[in-house]
């Protein structure tokens, strides 16, 4: 029965033949695609397939690259999160209270997606600098921020602050304050509730969220540069080691970190895809 | 790697259901308070002294300087006219491939379906370096097409043609992204009439397809606009970063700020100030958007769920 | 313009939604595709506008082959079940959409538009957008854009679906007399039968995606083909039993059946609709059943018994006229006796035999 309405829906089966424009969109979307994104893409695994294994490991894996994945990665965990335990009190704070110049703060936390990183990388590097606006309260108590990794922790942190608070706000939205007050008729406290019946519900958005996060972490280049020293060993992440080699002309060498980054994105985006799917398929279900 | 279209629906929700007087969700005041307060403090730290700070530093010896600052220097005009230039090019490709794009996703059952909205995913999970290195690795002097090019005197990379490239490649999911959600949602079943009336298929796409769509569509645009004149890695890595010929304007804010003197300083931060303006401005329509395309959403639902 | 359809068939997947499906639809006439969904019904009227295509077999308006023809140049109105109103467009902009993709010149479309507004009833509302109608004015909006455009005929899915009871059956009697007017042969798909007797000439019940029974409302409702359409026209008393030597044995009762004098013994299904059966105080002959009152409910012009017969587990819906209840005086408890005054026995590949 069900089966019989789903099938003669229109929108589903039955646009094929009626609607115009099948082949030219998909052709144009496709060519598009192969044009700017996989000729490119097999550009980069072409290269790196002119390497032999051992040139490979001697690219990628030598103990300049290995600290500069360790800073690149390390930086991108504590920053996500960072992010992901800031974003859940964003969101909640933004979804369940009421305040003065809400909506003010709630469109304030989307600045990061608009603001060129470039420029997030400009003011950082000179607020936490000794005379800068935090440098001038931190530095005398030995906090010395600026030009350390904690630099890039901390404007990684706002480049990323967007994803986890619009991932969970909108479930926590949805969220039926039935399930609240059945909790609280069976007798458990404010916290109780939170910690065993909200955030259980909300771990997979906010696992997105991280996931989201620490992705556009590991890439980013335009803010980091500006606020680290670059220093080889300490404070030089993986992109900013590929632009170094490219301007020596040492196309393999960046290709080779280059694979190891991408591969490392192409995990999370599948990570993010699975969840995305699976919190579908349970909020489909549970329809 | 931006979610916000996704949430797009959901996000306009906010602004209508949100305070639900329900008393098993009432926190005590002090929790409450507590809690808005850090909000805010983390919202001051992280974005609003960082916004404010660029305005002081751009305004710092007054308005007379930062405007020589910004009009004096030849390079930082073909900056931001390059800039110009290249923000439009992008967009407009985008948009076309996103309408086209989301048209067969939403439109259409085909094999492969989901694997090309994957697909178009890829470039939010591939580091802007890592884009420029692609197109380096393709059009250089020893790329694959390098010698080619050479040979028929083309200039692609360290010119615009490759500026345009990495820019679009950035931005590209923003467009389709943001129209597959909002076609899903407003169905085909208005398009299905229109031709059942005799309109024909460019009569369809204009009369009812953009009419339809046109919030979404503005809001994909100002997103990927956003993003498109912001680029940094990936155009620092194909521009060849030529003063006054290849910088667009966040790598001319760059190049101004490893300067060194505190004049080019001053002329740095004057020019973030006009991106930090721009992504204000961005933010501003952005909500706007928000509003309008979560009106038009409901409404869809209204008019086909009917009383 | 008459509609033809020849030996259709469409398969989604593995599913068949058509079977070899004929049909034809008189010139002028108004007919409804009844049956439940997953039938095929919207999918055949889909087909006959041309938004759907058939894996085989043709569809013909009179004398002409259009099976290939895009629904554009087929110039057929239709009505979609949920409007699909052009949202951002006025009442007026809606109805006059056909035209203005033909380019016809504005003074014509305006005068149409104000014609057919007249013809719906909506003439003030010209200016208004579908979000500030009524489920009712939507629908003859729809109506309105369907027939602006001159269609040769008329087809509507399920052109009541989305409305509440009342403006239900005001549109109903609108619709028949709207047909009568324009005489556009028209077809369209209902899932409830009460809509679709009172509004069509002819009647075709489907069932997956084959056609049980063709005919006139008086004919499909007096003589329904087979076991479905007595079901599905609804409320109806089923009796499990046997037939041999002419003669059907369903419980208690026993009715003759001349249409099988065999002596081997076959199972069969009678149907009697709840107002064929009458209530006796006393038993006579072998053709009444002992069974006790359950429940009475007198609402409206018949009262509306339910009984149950403890020796067969059966229960049964009984309507009696409001006098014939008065006289029997029945009440809850009540150990009375129920006989068939006409009885519908289906056996597999035999007729339908009633009495």
């Amino acid at each position: 029965m069900l089966r019989g309405i789903c099938l003669e829906s229109p929108s589903v089966m039955s646009t094929q033949r009626i609607l115009p424009g099948f082949r030219l969109s998909l052709s144009f979307a496709i060519s598009y695609l192969c044009l700017l994104v996989l000729i490119p893409l097999v550009a980069l695994f072409g290269k790196a397939s002119t390497l032999t294994a051992q040139q490979f490991l001697a690219a990628a894996w030598t103990e300049r690259t290995r600290a500069a994945y360790f800073v690149t990665f390390s930086s991108s965990a504590i920053a996500a999160i960072a992010d992901t335990v800031l974003g859940l009190l964003l969101a909640w704070v933004l979804v369940r209270y009421d305040f003065p110049f809400k909506r003010l703060f709630d469109s304030l936390v989307d600045l990061p997606f608009a603001l060129p990183t470039a420029v997030a990388g400009l003011v950082y590097s000179s607020l936490y600098v000794p005379k800068g606006w935090m440098g001038q309260f931190l530095v005398p108590w030995g906090i010395k921020l600026a030009y350390s990794q904690s630099a890039i922790v901390l404007v990684l942190t706002f480049i990323g602050l967007p994803f986890v608070v619009r991932t969970v706000q909108p479930v926590l939205e949805s969220m039926d304050a039935d399930i609240e007050e059945a909790a609280a008729c069976l007798g458990a406290s404010r916290w109780q509730t939170f910690r065993r019946v909200l955030l259980p519900a909300l771990y997979p958005a906010l696992i997105t969220g991280f996931a989201l996060t620490f992705a556009r972490a590991i890439g980013e280049y335009g803010s980091v540069v500006f606020v680290s020293s670059n220093t080889p060993m300490k404070t030089e992440i993986a992109p900013v080691l590929i632009v170094q080699k490219l301007e020596e002309f040492q196309y393999a060498e960046a290709t080779a970190i280059a694979i190891v980054l991408l591969l490392a994105s192409f995990m999370m985006l599948i990570v993010i895809n699975t969840l995305e799917r699976r919190t579908e398929a349970a909020n489909s279900s549970a329809n | 790697m931006h979610s916000v279209p996704k949430h797009l629906p959901n996000a306009a929700a906010a602004s209508t259901g949100t305070l639900r007087g329900r008393a098993a969700q009432q926190d005590p005041w002090w929790i409450r308070w507590g809690l808005i307060s850090c909000s805010i403090a983390v919202l001051l730290v992280l974005v609003i002294l960082p916004v404010a700070n660029v305005f002081y530093h751009a305004f710092s010896h007054g308005p007379v300087v930062y405007w020589q600052n910004l009009t004096a220097d030849a390079e930082t005009w073909n900056a931001i006219r390059l800039t110009l230039l290249v923000a439009p090019v992008s967009v407009a490709l985008n948009v076309i491939f996103g309408v086209a794009a989301a048209w067969a996703i939403t439109r259409f059952r085909f094999p492969g379906r989901t694997l090309l909205t994957t697909i178009i995913d890829l470039p939010f999970a591939i580091s802007p370096v890592v884009a420029g290195l692609m197109f380096v690795l393709l059009f250089g002097a020893k790329g694959y097409f390098g010698p080619w090019l050479q040979a028929n005197h083309l200039q692609v990379l360290n010119a615009f043609p490759a500026i345009v490239m990495v820019t679009t490649f950035v931005t590209l999911p923003f467009v389709a992204r943001e129209l597959i959600p909002v076609m899903e949602a407003i169905g085909a079943d208005e398009e299905i009439a229109a031709i059942s009336l005799g309109a024909n298929g460019w009569q369809m796409f204009w009369r009812i397809t953009v009419p339809n769509i046109k919030w979404g569509l503005l809001y994909g645009v100002i997103l990927c606009n956003a993003r498109a004149m912001g680029e940094f890695g990936a155009v620092y890595v194909v521009s060849g970063r030529i003063i006054g010929k290849t910088e667009t304007m966040p790598i001319r804010v760059g190049t101004l700020f490893e300067g060194g003197t505190s004049a080019t300083y001053a002329s740095s931060f004057a020019l973030a100030s006009v991106l930090t303006m721009l992504a204000l401005v961005t933010l501003f329509i952005k909500i706007a958007l928000e509003r309008k395309t979560a009106a038009d959403l409901k409404e869809a639902a209204s008019i086909q769920q009917t009383e | 313009m008459s509609i033809v359809v020849k030996n259709l068939s469409k398969q989604f997947g593995s599913f068949k939604a058509l079977d070899d499906v004929s049909l034809e639809a008189q010139s002028g006439s108004l007919l409804a595709l009844l049956g439940p969904s997953g039938s095929g019904k919207t999918t055949l009227l889909r087909i006959i506008a041309g938004l759907e295509s058939a894996d085989r077999g043709s569809v013909l308006y009179e004398a002409e082959d259009v099976t290939h023809q895009s629904p554009k140049d087929r110039q057929v109105g239709f009505v979609f079940q949920h409007y699909a109103l052009f949202r951002h467009m006025s009442v007026f902009e809606n109805v006059a959409f056909g035209m203005r993709v033909r380019n016809r010149p504005g003074a014509e479309i305006k005068q149409r538009v104000q014609e057919l507004l007249h013809l719906v009833r909506l003439e003030g509302l010209a200016q208004r957008y579908p979000s500030q109608l009524s489920g009712g004015q939507r629908q003859r909006v729809a109506l309105a854009r369907a027939l602006a455009v001159q269609p040769r005929i008329l087809l509507l899915d399920e052109p009541f679906g989305a409305l509440d009871a009342k403006v239900r059956q005001e549109l109903r009697q609108w619709l028949r007399q709207l047909h009568d007017e324009i005489h556009l042969t028209t077809i369209f798909v209902t899932h409830d039968q009460e809509e679709a007797f009172e509004v069509a000439d002819r009647v075709v019940v489907m069932r997956g995606g084959h056609i049980e029974q063709s005919g006139s409302p008086q004919e499909v409702f007096d003589h329904p083909a087979t076991p479905f359409v007595m079901d599905f026209l609804g409320n109806v008393n089923v009796f499990h039993g046997r037939v041999e030597n002419g003669m059907a044995m369903l419980g208690a009762l026993n009715i003759a059946y001349p249409e099988y004098p065999h002596a081997e013994s076959r199972d069969a299904t009678a149907y009697v609709r709840p107002h064929e059966l009458d209530i006796e105080r006393f038993p006579f002959g072998t053709s009444s059943l002992e069974v006790r009152v359950t429940q009475v409910n007198p609402a409206g012009s018949v009262a509306k018994i339910r009984v149950f017969s403890e020796q067969f587990g059966l229960a049964l819906n009984v309507d009696l006229n409001l006098e014939r209840y008065i006289e029997l005086q029945l009440k809850p408890g009540d150990q009375v006796y129920v006989s068939a005054r006409r009885v519908r026995v289906f056996m597999p590949n035999a007729p339908e035999y009633s009495i």
